[in-house]
């Protein structure tokens, strides 16, 4: 490669570098605005935050196409935004607002974006891997290349359908990816105590025989690359891939929890190394300059209080909306 | 023989019932244990593998919840997958799907997706298989809003609501009875289609409304038969076909006619369909009623192996008979 093609190369990544970054700013900032607005009684029910986990969801749809499926769990916030989602949208959602991006029918926790490919945050530990598998079969069916992914905590390799899922997507060789976020614990106990291995998901894989790789999950660029390598593999017909993304939650399991379980020392270990400083620190060893990510913290900031502003202004849902939405014809009637 | 005689049985109008979908619409595709190469442990799927191929017929391994999770999958990108639950207690395996995904995933998502799914599952006794391949758990279903239910009593209603279901946007449940496999009825022409949700009324009568479903239509119109015979009582009887849709206006105006009621229901008593129905009868048509209302259903035990334990617990005609003379001597 000549020294410009070098240059070009470096300069590309950083741009692209910083777009992720801005995008995990974004999400940093939702979560900080969905955490002050139940603290204002605003936001009720409860609410599971992703801060922390900024660099699965943005590196991931970074390798990703749009038209690709993804599936979250009910920590779903950031893969929501990450495929498109505008904070307004699920902000609105969380404050029962008639323009929240499920109407105001599904919360915090069942955040849905179809029109980006997210087809949704599921709350039942475990079951949306399944239906990830179904989404790649159904490209396999439809003779696209589409690939599915399925985000996940660590909590759910412990669970059936975690093993159903990876058995049944290696016996047809489907297109999937299945991304375990690794945050240590499964709500309020450290993973490790309850599992038979060291490593949740990884280690889980050479029983299915499974291509597997683990992963620094804090690291947008890591991700990214690895989700790139899953998906070529995918989208060549090689197979699914099952990746281990080892991260931290920076609040506790969801709004109840204040995380006293964990020990200081780890999780000052850990908030050095939030996404956005690893991000911020590789944009500066490429050359981005200093100005142009404060720029982009900037911009976050201001779509997500302009976003917070809107949500707040929205209208509450129409009561008819109680009835719509559970057929596809639109209504409810159950009877004649 | 089938085509000589116009007659099918009910174990091949599944597979038949299926195959016509398949040829009209080739993102039907389906997928369960053995329902392949061994076309089906009750041989409903027989033939299947042999006109479409592997390609949209999928043995699976013992994974209900791979099964159903996977066909929800697929129904939300793009197919029409047709599952196959093999016994219908096996539904207990993959319940969180039915329970909390399946119904749930549209209404949730504010009609974001759209989940046209089918769900078929062999249900029911009969046939001495114990308490864990016989029951009767169409009432299961019943619990849970955002499931559509079919249970056909006829290989002609089979194919048409296999059609209506296949064809329906709405994920629904078919429950096909293991103890009418083996029983035949008029092949239907090509193109029939049984709506969700339109009850038929399938012997007129003046003196009570007997209300059935599935196995119970055939003990229903025995029953109604001797009523006739023996004791000059004229039963309507009313073969529900699907509990949701549920068709109350059937239902209500034939009550209107006979002022009596009595439900035929294979599942238990305790949280059997006819709960449902009878209570929607008291709040909208108390005063059409001249008796009390009677349920004969399954006992509230699970299903004991032994023939005659089982006619114990489940619905016969005679209970059917004894119940429809206390209702009309009252």
């Amino acid at each position: 490669m000549s020294q410009s093609a070098v240059r070009e190369a470096r300069v590309n990544e950083g741009a692209e570098l910083l777009a992720m970054y801005e995008r995990m700013a974004v999400i940093r900032r939702t979560e900080k605005a969905a955490y002050d607005l139940f603290l204002a009684g605003l936001v009720k029910g409860t609410t599971h935050l992703a801060a922390g986990h900024e660099a699965i969801a943005v590196g991931a749809s970074a390798a990703l196409r749009p038209d690709d499926h993804v599936f979250a769990t009910y920590r779903g916030h950031h893969h929501t935004i990450a495929r498109g989602g505008s904070p307004e949208a699920c902000l609105a959602e969380l404050m029962q607002k008639a323009t929240g991006i499920c109407k105001a029918k599904g919360g915090s926790m069942h955040l849905t974006y179809a029109e980006g490919g997210m087809l949704g945050s599921y709350a039942i530990v475990g079951a949306h891997l399944p239906m990830a598998v179904g989404a790649a079969w159904s490209a396999r069916l439809l003779r696209t290349d589409r690939i599915a992914v399925a985000f996940f905590g660590d909590g759910a390799t412990n669970i059936g359908a975690f093993h159903e899922a990876l058995n049944l997507a290696q016996v047809w060789k489907l297109p999937v990816v299945f991304v375990c976020e690794n945050n240590l614990y499964m709500e309020y106990t450290p993973i490790r105590s309850v599992t038979a291995v060291e490593n949740p998901a990884y280690d889980r894989a050479p029983a299915y025989g499974m291509a597997a790789e683990l992963i620094d999950g804090n690291d947008v660029i890591t991700v990214r690359d690895t989700v790139a390598r899953a998906a070529a593999r995918a989208r060549a017909g090689e197979g699914p891939t099952l990746i281990e993304a080892r991260t931290y939650r920076h609040y506790g399991h969801s709004r109840t929890d204040p995380a006293k379980y964990r020990p200081a020392e780890e999780v000052e270990a850990w908030l050095k190394r939030d996404p956005l400083l690893i991000a911020r620190s590789s944009l500066t060893a490429l050359g981005v300059p200093e100005a142009e990510i404060d720029e982009a913290d900037r911009r976050a900031s201001e779509l997500v209080e302009a976003a917070v502003r809107a949500a707040k202004e929205a209208p509450p849902p129409d009561l008819a909306e109680a009835f719509t939405d559970l057929w596809a014809d639109g209504g409810a009637a159950w009877r004649k | 023989m089938a085509e000589v005689t116009g007659t099918i049985s009910y174990r091949e109008a599944v597979a038949e019932g299926i195959a016509r979908e398949m040829r009209r619409d080739p993102t039907v595709v389906c997928l369960g244990e053995d329902i392949g190469a061994a076309g089906g442990v009750f041989k409903t799927t027989q033939g299947l593998l042999e006109e479409f191929g592997p390609e949209r017929v999928w043995d699976t391994p013992i994974s209900e919840q791979a099964i159903v999770g996977a066909a929800l999958g697929a129904a939300m990108t793009g197919i029409r997958p047709v599952a196959e639950i093999m016994f219908s207690d096996f539904l207990a395996c993959c319940w969180d799907y039915l329970a909390n995904e399946i119904p749930k995933v549209r209404y949730m998502s504010g009609g974001q997706v759209k989940v046209p799914l089918v769900i078929r599952t062999a249900n029911g006794g009969g046939l001495g298989f114990g308490a864990q391949h016989s029951q009767a758990v169409e009432n299961w279903a019943l619990t849970i809003p955002g499931l559509k239910i079919a249970a056909p009593s006829t290989p002609a209603d089979v194919i048409g609501l296999m059609a209506a279901a296949i064809r329906s946007d709405d994920p629904v449940i078919v429950f096909e009875h293991k103890g009418l496999f083996a029983s035949r009825g008029p092949r239907p022409p090509e193109g029939h289609v049984v709506e969700l949700g339109r009850a038929a009324v399938v012997r007129e009568g003046r003196d009570v409304t007997v209300l059935a479903l599935a196995a119970t239509v055939p003990t229903a119109l025995a029953a109604a038969e001797r009523l006739a015979a023996d004791h000059g009582v004229s039963a309507e009887v009313i073969d529900l076909r699907c509990l949701i849709p549920l068709d109350m206006t059937t239902v209500l105006e034939s009550v209107a006619r006979t002022s009596r009621l009595v439900t035929v229901e294979e599942n238990p008593h305790q949280g059997g369909w006819g709960g449902t129905v009878v209570s929607l009868v008291v709040e909208e048509g108390f005063e059409l009623l001249d008796a009390p209302v009677r349920r004969v259903a399954s006992a509230n035990v699970p299903l004991p192996f032994a023939d005659v334990l089982e006619n114990e617990v489940i619905p016969t005609v005679d209970r059917v008979v004894a119940a429809v003379r206390s209702v009309v001597d009252y």
